[in-house]
Formats: C-alpha cells, sequence, structure tokens
C-alpha cells in the first residue's frame, strides 16, 4: 500500500508525471477512436450508396 | 515494390492483413514500454522522478518531426508521380503528426514547470515544437479550405514542400535567437547525457509511438480511400440524375 | 526580360491608379507601432529597448496584408490565366509580381521606419542597421508571401489562411532583422546577421517564385 502511494507520488512530482502520461492517453486514444469512428461512417455511407456491391467497387477507383 | 501500391484496392487487401499484426505490436510495446519507463527504470540522478516524463516527452517530438518528414515526401511524391496513395497518406499523416506536436508541447511545458519554475520558458526545443505546430496547422487548414479536394491536397503539398524546406532554417534561426537571449546556465530539455536506464524505455516507448503512427494512418487511408469511393458514386448517381 | 518589365509597368500602372493601397499599408504600419506606447507605457527606456521588434512585426504584418491582392484581382477577373498562357514563363511573371508587391509596400515601409524609429526612441546607432535589415529582408517576405498568396487562390477563407500558412515562415527574417538592430545598439557588428539575411534573400531568390509559380499553376487547373 505504502509502495503504490509512492509510485503516486514520483518522488513529489506526481502531478506533474501523471497528467503528463494522462494527455498522452487521452489524445492518442482520442485521436485513434475519431479515425476508426470516421472510417465506420464511411463504410457505412458507401454501403447504403452502393449496398449489393460494395465490394465489387474496389477496383473502379 | 514502389508502384505496387499505388492501387488503392491493393492497398485495402494489404492493410486488412498487416493491420492486426501493427495493432498487436503496438498494444505490446506500450505495455513494455509503460512497464518499464513507470516501474523498472530507477528515478534519474539528476532529474529525479520528473524523468519520467520524457518517455513520453521525447517520443512525442521525435514523431512530431518524422510525421512531417513523412508528409513532406508523400506530398513530393504526390506531386511528382501523382501516385494516388501518396496523396491519402499526406493527408492522413497531418493529424496525428499536429497531435505528437501538441503532445510534445503539452508534455514539454509540464516538464518544464518543475524543472524551470514556469509553464513555458522560450526553450530552443520547445519553441520550434510551437513553431511546427503552426505549420501543421497551416498545411490542414489549406487543405480544408477548397470546395474541389484536389485543389486542396495540390496547395497544401506545395505548402508542405515549402514548410519542409523551411524546417531547418526556422530551427536554425530559433537556435540562435535562444543562445542570445538566454543564460546558458538553464537545464536543457533531454538532459546532457542519456543514461543506459533512460535509453532502453526510451526506445521502446519510441518504437512503440511509431507502430501506434502506422496504426491510425492505415485507418485513415482506408477512411480516405472509402470517403473518395463515396463521392466518386455520388458523382455518378448526381450525373445520372441529370440524363 | 521585356516580359517581366511588361507586367511591372502595367500592375504598377494598376497600383497608382488605386493609388491609396500602398499608403493604406504604411498608415496600418504606423498605426500598429503606435499602439505599443499605449499597451507598455512611453517609458523612453522600455520603448527603446521593444523598438526594433515592434518595428519588425508591424513591418511583417503591414507586408502581409497586401498580400492577399497579389493574385487574387488578377485571378478573379481572368487575367492570370491569360498571363499563364504567354509566351513569357510563368516564373517571371510571379517575379514580376513580386517586384510590384515590394515597391508598393516594402518600400514606403522601409521609408516610414525612420519616422517610428523616432517615435519609438530607438537609439541612435540604430537606424543604420535597421534600414538596412529592412532592405534585406522586406524582399524576402514579399518572396515567401507569394507563395502564400498563390496557393490560397479559389479557396474559402483567403485572408486569414493566408496568415496562418505564411507568418511561421517570416520568423527567421524577424529573428535575424531584429537582431541585427539589437546587436548594433549593443556595440557590437552585425555583419553575421546582415549577411544570413542576405543568404535567406540570395535563397528566396530562385525558389520562391519557382514555388510560387507552381502554386498559380494548380489554382488555374
Amino acid at each position: 500500500m505504502e509502495s503504490l502511494q509512492a509510485f503516486w507520488d514520483m518522488g513529489g512530482y506526481g502531478h506533474f508525471v501523471w497528467p503528463a502520461y494522462g494527455v498522452v492517453a487521452v489524445v492518442l486514444i482520442g485521436l485513434f477512436v475519431e479515425s476508426r469512428r470516421s472510417l465506420k461512417s464511411a463504410e457505412a455511407e458507401l454501403a447504403a450508396l452502393a449496398p449489393s456491391k460494395a465490394e465489387d467497387t474496389d477496383d473502379e477507383t | 515494390m514502389f508502384h505496387r501500391f499505388a492501387n488503392p484496392a491493393r492497398f485495402l487487401r494489404f492493410a486488412a492483413v498487416i493491420q492486426p499484426w501493427i495493432a498487436g505490436l503496438t498494444v505490446l510495446l506500450f505495455a513494455v514500454g509503460l512497464y518499464l519507463g513507470l516501474l523498472a527504470s530507477p528515478a534519474d540522478y539528476q532529474q529525479g522522478e520528473t524523468v519520467r516524463m520524457m518517455y513520453v516527452h521525447v517520443p512525442s517530438a521525435w514523431m512530431a518531426l518524422f510525421c512531417y518528414t513523412g508528409m513532406a515526401i508523400s506530398c513530393g511524391v504526390a506531386l511528382i508521380w501523382k501516385h494516388p496513395l501518396a496523396d491519402l497518406a499526406a493527408k492522413a499523416t497531418a493529424p496525428v503528426g499536429a497531435s505528437f506536436t501538441f503532445l510534445a508541447l503539452v508534455t514539454g511545458s509540464l516538464w518544464g514547470k518543475p524543472m524551470w519554475g514556469a509553464w513555458w520558458v522560450w526553450d530552443a526545443r520547445l519553441t520550434s515544437m510551437l513553431v511546427l505546430f503552426f505549420l501543421y496547422l497551416g498545411y490542414m487548414a489549406l487543405n480544408n479550405a477548397f470546395d474541389d479536394p484536389g485543389r486542396g491536397s495540390k496547395a497544401s503539398s506545395i505548402l508542405a514542400l515549402v514548410g519542409f524546406v523551411n524546417v531547418p532554417i526556422i530551427k536554425f534561426s530559433v537556435d540562435w535567437w535562444n543562445t542570445l537571449h538566454q543564460p546558458a546556465s538553464v537545464v536543457k530539455m533531454g538532459g546532457p547525457a542519456i543514461h543506459a536506464s533512460i535509453l532502453s524505455p526510451l526506445l521502446v516507448m519510441g518504437v512503440a509511438f511509431t507502430t501506434y503512427y502506422l496504426w491510425v494512418l492505415l485507418i485513415r487511408i482506408r477512411r480516405e480511400v472509402t470517403a473518395n469511393k463515396v463521392r466518386a458514386l455520388q458523382m455518378r448517381q448526381a450525373s445520372r440524375g441529370e440524363q | 526580360m521585356n516580359g517581366f518589365l511588361a507586367i511591372v509597368r502595367r500592375d504598377l500602372r494598376l497600383a497608382f491608379r488605386q493609388g491609396l493601397d500602398s499608403l493604406m499599408v504604411v498608415a496600418f504600419f504606423v498605426i500598429a507601432v503606435v499602439l505599443f506606447p499605449f499597451g507598455v507605457g512611453p517609458q523612453p527606456n522600455t520603448l527603446a529597448r521593444i523598438a526594433p521588434g515592434v518595428i519588425w512585426v508591424a513591418a511583417l504584418l503591414a507586408s502581409m496584408l497586401s498580400l492577399e491582392r497579389l493574385f487574387q484581382t488578377d485571378y478573379e477577373d481572368g487575367s492570370l490565366e491569360l498571363l499563364a498562357l504567354q509566351p513569357v514563363a510563368l516564373e517571371i511573371t510571379v517575379m514580376a509580381k513580386v517586384t510590384v508587391h515590394w515597391l508598393t509596400t516594402g518600400l514606403p515601409l522601409i521609408v516610414a521606419a525612420p519616422l517610428l524609429g523616432v517615435l519609438m526612441n530607438l537609439p541612435e546607432d540604430g537606424y543604420m542597421p535597421l534600414m538596412i535589415a529592412l532592405t534585406l529582408g522586406t524582399p524576402t517576405l514579399s518572396l515567401i508571401g507569394a507563395i502564400g498568396a498563390a496557393l490560397i487562390l479559389g479557396s474559402r477563407r483567403g485572408g486569414i489562411l493566408l496568415s496562418l500558412l505564411v507568418l511561421p515562415l517570416y520568423i527567421p527574417v524577424l529573428i535575424f532583422g531584429v537582431s541585427a538592430v539589437d546587436v548594433v545598439i549593443g556595440g557590437f557588428s552585425a555583419k553575421p546577421q546582415l549577411l544570413i539575411l542576405s543568404g535567406l534573400l540570395v535563397g528566396a531568390l530562385p525558389l520562391c517564385p519557382w514555388a510560387g509559380a507552381a502554386a498559380v499553376r494548380q489554382g488555374l487547373e
């Protein structure tokens, strides 16, 4: 328990170290989620436009 | 090799094969990197525990430059050989690179507070990162400023190349300006000597950031390819409607 | 060369007919600098300390202000396409446009700068390097700006976009321009700074018209 406390405290610099890791995590995960979501919505749009042959159109572009 | 991936369809098939591997590798590398960086490595004798911020700050800064280089190369390839995927790769890289630059700035600022006693110091590296951030913003703004996406990508490609030529000049002038205005006693970011205990988590995190970039890049290129298809289909349907 | 001079003459005539544009740029330059004593207080020492930087930043902004129109009017009335079709290389045309931009904005700024030096209590030693640095720096600003002006042709939000594109690229000129004045006031020689400013100009002279012409070409497609 005590070592967890020390780990969290980071030698007194915990409130600089953890926000740094936090903001990196938020931005990287956020960017990933946003990229993925926009891919899915583009794919959904494509499927709506060409319901049956969404795969066939691959070679035309 | 070069033109093998020019065909978006072939690229999509290739991406589908490689993406799970990159995803797995990214997760694994982040797990190892975080373990090494937060638990297994000792605190630095000079910087204490704040050295742990280096493990996210330095890779972010690396990737900020790496992405800009990659973007400029893709833009050059797109302009000279009209390679369709290079264009999409450049467009897909920009937001990722801008995010890394932003992270380098924020983590640098968080590192600077205990080290320099201020959230922002006009340190040469931080200042260069800030300018790089503006270059990314300019690229993305120009890319989105046209009704015709083809125009946007061409104009922003030229801008990326102009910016790329300017990056060393800006870096040089910022360094010059910095040495004029700052006492030499200020701790330089990154420290003078990189210890072996710092090096291994740093490298692992650096590779993790790179594979993360590749992962997101694949997703974003797939998105661009799909969006282009949607646009082409819509145009076709619209022209069919007019007849 | 003849084609170059013909375009310069044509654009200069157009600029003089509109007349006020150059004056507006100078007026902006003066007003922007005059704002600073209100912002930081009128103490002569403070003003003298920031004078080179303030004058340079204002010159940068003033030079940028008129960039949007560099190709825009010709683009809108279609004469840019005619210019591109002429036997004269587009690079020469761009160079001519840059020359006119410098003659109508850079040059008036250089002429107005000593007056602002007086208002900002610039130390006497600073005038010479300020003039020389502006003479070497403002053409570079026009050259770099031409690329930006060509890139935004036909875009949705021209002016603000232009500042985002161009200002980061202006930073080296600003740094060495200000530094040239500062070191002379501090009692040193400004030779390295002025050499670097010349180097930037010499580098920009062939590269910028080339890139600008490429940008105009894709804008006309």
